[in-house]
């Protein structure tokens, strides 16, 4: 069971590649498809081994990326929209 | 679209301090920038500040760009001169925290002397220094930052000027927090901000940052994604290092971390002992004048 959940907007990202690089438990590769800009986003390849760490979402440099705890995310839900 | 389980999440930290309607913005992809504003959110919700007593100025460039991204008060001013805004900004509001984030053209070029005057005086901003090495917004000309031998528009043979040390001329200048991180390390950069929040007086704090288009291309430095684990090799953590021993060349070794942390009278501080001193009676709350 994932600890932790990635969710992308697709339409933001502009393909750096920072997010696929430094998720700690490579959860994501960049994907073949384009968005409509011509970039290739990310997408989850191994969606059980997020722990939620955010850290793709702080090294996201377009805001297209976050990762949140499940159950009792300690960062995450305190500042829940 | 992509989120892979169906539960309720919350959303994006860092949204809440963006003017959705501009995004995407205008950054190059790899460049960094970006990824400072997710640090900086990160550090105000640290510090827990009221949100409507922050503020941030910009200057011109890249960077500048910022404050018009951010959803708090912001002023983009013209070039070079984010800092005697700032100056004049929290002289006249000492209750809110000014933030100055701007890039390294802007701060140590056109803007150079007010930096210098505004860390002697030692008045409480907190500067946010993105360095790209480059005047990037312009075409990549050659800067106050670029490193020797490094080709730029202006200088296609190799840069022969030496750069600034940033870390160590903002200390000579009197600044009393001075930091250097790249935009490798999110979570130190988030928690030398936080820290920077809370500091009074002059803060500084230099990050690095990529720029695939007009820095690494030409310098056949590849992309962002290049810089970034350049910057992971090359980069060392000194807390505490001699700011002289701290310049950048370049593809040298980084040296990253806090170098200065002291406390100095504030410009604001020194000024209400003045006037308080010389007034006497005459002196009413502590020199800030009432209004609205």
């Amino acid at each position: 069971m994932a600890k932790g959940v990635v969710t992308i907007t697709v339409e933001r990202c502009k393909g750096c590649g920072f997010c696929v690089e430094f998720c700690p438990t490579r959860v994501l590769a960049l994907s073949s498809a384009f968005n409509s800009k011509g970039y290739h986003p990310p997408h989850v390849v191994a969606a059980e081994k997020c722990s939620g760490c955010d850290l793709c979402g702080m090294y996201c440099p377009d805001f297209a990326i976050y990762g949140a705890r499940i159950n009792g995310g300690a960062r995450g839900d305190a500042h829940a929209e | 679209m992509a989120t892979t389980i169906d539960v309720p999440v919350p959303g994006n930290l860092v949204e809440p301090f963006l003017r959705s309607e501009r995004i995407p913005h205008i950054w190059c992809p790899g460049c960094g920038i970006g990824t400072t504003v997710n640090c900086f959110a990160r550090a105000l919700l640290n510090t827990k500040k009221d949100l409507r007593k922050v503020a941030v100025v910009s200057g011109i460039g890249c960077t500048g760009r910022v404050a018009g991204y951010v959803k708090l008060d912001s002023f983009h001013t013209t070039h070079g001169r984010a800092i005697p805004f700032a100056t004049g900004l929290k002289l006249s509001r000492p209750d809110i925290d000014v933030v100055v984030y701007s890039g390294d053209g802007d701060l140590f070029a056109i803007g150079g002397n007010h930096l210098i005057h505004a860390a002697r005086r030692n008045i409480n901003l907190k500067v946010i220094c993105v360095n790209n090495l480059i005047y990037a917004m312009t075409g990549g000309q050659t800067g106050p930052a670029t490193p020797e031998d490094a080709i730029t528009a202006t200088a296609p043979f190799g840069a022969y000027e030496p750069a600034f040390n940033m870390p160590q001329l903002v200390e000579a200048a009197g600044a009393s927090y001075v930091a250097r991180w790249t935009t490798y390390h999110v979570k130190q950069l988030e928690r030398s901000m936080t820290e920077m929040l809370s500091h009074d007086g002059f803060s500084f704090i230099e990050v690095l940052s990529p720029c695939p288009t007009l820095y690494q291309r030409r310098n056949k430095m590849g992309d962002g994604l290049d810089a970034m684990k350049f910057y992971k090799e090359k980069s060392k953590v000194r807390h505490g290092a001699p700011t002289s021993e701290i310049g950048l060349t370049r593809d040298g070794e980084i040296v990253v971390g806090k170098f200065v942390d002291r406390q100095r009278p504030d410009y604001v501080e020194l000024m209400r002992r003045q006037l308080r001193e010389h007034l006497g009676e005459r002196f009413i709350n502590d020199g800030v004048p009432t209004c609205c």
